[in-house]
């Protein structure tokens, strides 16, 4: 891929303009093949969205002329937002395609949905979808590039990106820093994003959840992948312990229905995040959610909206963070 | 008439491993012996098996022929084309087609069918219930005087353990043996792959091993308790070996198969092609739905229980699981498509990489792929997987040593779906003959007049 640097002068013309050259990527599809490096670049680039992002005129014109296709295959308000917001700020023009409510009704397959987005002159094709995997399908038959929005249970990039950018912006690094992730592990891909990100960027993960909610063959993904170890601590009191962030996770209601779980009740009383057990982090420690969130399950709502909760600011860097991915990509092209 | 003549003649059945001619008359063989001896007369074509193994043809328990309900996936012409191409001189074909092999009507369709536009011997296996629901026992007798050389729900396990045990207790009066898809399905659910860490890695539901052999357990004390035979189909995890053995020590009645995907093939083959260098991270050829098959591929230790299965006797049989699927089933989300792989064009050759690996050896392959299944699907007229005088002449010949590439598009099946595709195989089918009739010959054989 050819690289040389854009004309970033309308961009952010108050700061330096990141370095355009380690930009290896043309689809977003997980953090697994990203570096320190690139991760750091996303970072920088965010931090000049996040300025535009004040400014009265929210808008600049880095993308005027490219078209944004956003493909969602499962119910989504908040990424779906983001993303259509983000590409707005930009100046890109935005098409969504709601797919749950038309072509797959009516036995289109995804393949010939996203050929014809193509077809329409997408640059760019944001997609959601409720199977794992289906981003890379679209990479593999598509000319366009492709970002994952969440699929399956298998990743979430752009959502870990806000959250490790999240923690970095408060803490100053991620290096060296313990991150307990609580609750349901096995079907988060926001877990799963994150596992690959904290891991890139040092910091110590912590998993806390029952066997029953924990992926199979942990070990063996760790080794495989050549990840550093990862702590599997079913007691959350043990495992909060100097924690300096804490992600619970949302718990879809429907795990207790196939007996991953006894009860909400037995949930809420061995995994909620409450004040009580914050305190056994560290003072300082910060407070994550993915969203939406399930008030008085994963999280007592004096945690979600007190003092240590980063949930909203969580909301607005991921705006900045999608704009810094799409400048990326597209001024990775030029 | 045919003379085979200077081939290297390898045949379990009767222990016979040296070069020599081999004569065919008619449909039968008709004489056997050192080179240069056959009793040749005036109007032989010659075929020159120098360099090359002379083996009975080989025999597939478990093919799946689409025809009827699905012709756009298979038909008996092109599922018996691919098996000639395969070495294959006589195929068993699964009763899931549409509707089923549950009646004396359907089994006479396929027999028709094969007899018409068949290029190898087709062998019907009927269901165990009627549209292969699992509620109520199909009409096995009439369906057993039809032709049909076994029974199998295959594709579903029998869930109904009652069931199962009657249709165990019917088929003895025939004694015929009842194929078992092992699988329980409350454990499997809607996985897609092997439980474990590839399944972790990419986000898909996992089938544990234990939903194999759960299965197997059960089917292997019903078979205890009624005395009948019972073969499992494509077994695929070291427990299930184990399980195996254990009930053949025993005394009981069991037979059991393993497909030549689940003996070269691990669930990492799901994260990528194998050809491209390994990454740790996925790359777009990720998700490949040409790996999804059920049971699913599983780790290299499973691998080693199944070869070592193999060569100890308690796996009988290698079987395809020739599963042909139309693009559109395979080019779409993992989740959403079918299970299953082309199989009959691609079996030896990855088979032979085991040969070639020193994990198997060559008499011991082709007992699996002849003699071995032979005994199992019995055949009341006929000494199938043999080179003996008097034996149809079903009859492979191979050049272990050649080389080639496996490129889908030149499949005779219909069925494109191999995750073998592009793989350098070395071990070449180079003819098959069926019934005395040469159904495939590669292009660097000759057959002369004499």
């Amino acid at each position: 891929m050819k690289v040389t640097e854009p004309n970033t002068s309308t961009v952010m013309p108050e700061t330096s303009p990141p370095s355009l050259k380690l930009w290896q990527h043309n689809h977003i599809l997980d953090l697994d093949n990203f570096t320190k490096d690139e991760i750091e670049l996303v970072f920088e680039t965010s931090n000049a969205m996040k300025e535009v992002l004040k400014r009265e005129i929210k808008k600049v014109p880095t993308l005027r002329g490219k078209t944004l296709a956003t493909l969602f295959c499962e119910p989504s308000t908040r990424t779906r937002a983001s993303f259509e917001l983000a590409a707005k700020n930009l100046s890109a023009d935005v098409i969504n395609l709601d797919a749950i409510k038309s072509s797959v009704i009516k036995g289109e397959s995804l393949i010939d949905t996203l050929r014809t987005l193509q077809a329409m002159g997408a640059d760019i094709i944001v997609i959601r979808h409720s199977q794992s995997g289906a981003p890379y399908l679209a990479a593999r038959h598509l000319n366009v590039s492709i970002i994952n929005a969440g699929d399956g249970w298998h990743a979430h990039p752009t959502q870990a990106l806000l959250d490790l950018y999240t923690i970095h912006h408060h803490l100053g690094q991620l290096n060296g820093l313990k991150v307990v992730i609580i609750g349901d592990i096995m079907h988060s891909r926001v877990a799963h994003s994150n596992i690959w990100g904290m891991s890139i960027m040092g910091a110590e993960v912590i998993l806390c959840a029952p066997a029953s909610l924990l992926p199979y063959g942990l070990n063996d993904f760790i080794t495989n992948c050549h990840l550093p170890p990862i702590t599997v601590e079913p007691k959350l009191d043990i495992a909060l312990k100097g924690a300096d962030a804490i992600m619970p996770l949302r718990l879809q209601k429907e795990r207790q229905q196939t007996n991953l779980l006894p009860s909400l009740r037995e949930y809420i009383q061995l995994y909620q995040l409450n004040q009580e057990r914050l305190s056994l982090a560290k003072s300082h420690a910060l407070v994550l959610h993915p969203g939406p969130v399930n008030e008085g399950i994963e999280i007592a709502p004096e945690v979600a909206y007190g003092a240590q909760s980063v949930i909203e600011e969580q909301v607005t860097n991921g705006l900045a963070i999608r704009m810094a991915l799409l400048y990326l990509i597209v001024g990775g092209k030029r | 008439m045919l003379l085979i003549s200077g081939g290297h003649l390898i045949d379990p059945s009767q222990g016979l491993n040296k070069v020599g001619d081999l004569l065919v008359t008619e449909d039968k063989i008709s004489w056997i012996g050192d080179k240069g001896t056959a009793p040749v007369q005036q109007g032989f074509s010659i075929l020159d098996a120098s360099r090359m193994v002379v083996c009975p043809g080989f025999i597939d328990l478990h093919s799946h022929l689409r025809e009827p309900g699905f012709e756009d996936k298979e038909t008996i012409a092109t599922g018996t084309q691919a098996a000639a191409r395969g070495g294959f001189a006589t195929i068993c074909c699964m009763a899931n087609t549409e509707p089923p092999i549950d009646t004396r009507a359907v089994v006479d369709y396929v027999k028709t069918k094969a007899r018409v536009a068949g290029l190898v011997r087709v062998l019907p296996i009927g269901c165990i219930t009627k549209g292969r629901k699992g509620e109520e026992l199909a009409e096995m007798a009439e369906l057993a005087e039809a032709g049909v050389v076994a029974f199998s729900d295959d594709g579903d396990p029998v869930i109904n353990s009652s069931l199962m045990r009657h249709a165990l207790e019917y088929s003895r009066v025939f004694s015929l043996p009842i194929i078992d898809h092992c699988e329980d399905r409350t454990l499997s659910q809607d996985g897609v792959i092997n439980e474990g860490w590839v399944s972790t890695r990419l986000g898909l539901k996992g089938i544990p091993a234990a939903s194999e052999e759960a299965m197997v357990a059960r089917d292997l004390a019903l078979a205890q308790l009624t005395g009948a035979k019972l073969h499992i189909a494509h077994a695929t995890t070291e427990g299930s070996v184990e399980l195996i053995r254990h009930a053949k020590e025993k005394g009981v009645s069991v037979t059991a198969e393993v497909t030549p995907h689940h003996l070269t093939l691990t669930e990492e083959r799901v994260i990528g092609n194998q050809l491209i260098p390994k990454t740790y991270h996925l790359s777009a050829t990720a998700y490949d739905a040409n790996a999804k098959v059920n049971p699913p591929l599983r780790t290299k230790k499973d691998i080693a229980a199944l070869i070592k299965g193999l060569k100890e006797g308690i796996i009988d049989a290698i079987a395809t699981d020739h599963a042909p699927h139309t693009l559109a089933d395979k080019m779409c989300e993992f989740d959403l498509a079918a299970f299953g792989i082309s199989g009959l064009e691609t079996a030896f050759g990855c088979l032979m990489s085991l040969v070639h690996n020193g994990e198997l050896d060559l008499v011991t392959l082709i007992s699996k792929l002849t003699f071995e299944p032979a005994r199992i699907v019995r055949n009341k007229y006929e000494e199938l997987g043999s080179l003996k005088i008097g034996s149809p002449a079903d009859i492979t010949l191979f050049d272990p040593d050649e080389e080639w590439i496996v490129d889908s598009n030149n499949f005779a099946s219909k069925g494109k779906n191999t995750p073998f595709n592009g793989c350098q195989f070395k071990g070449k089918v180079m003819a098959t003959i069926a019934s005395g009739k040469i159904v495939y010959q590669d292009n660097l054989i000759k057959v002369k007049g004499n």
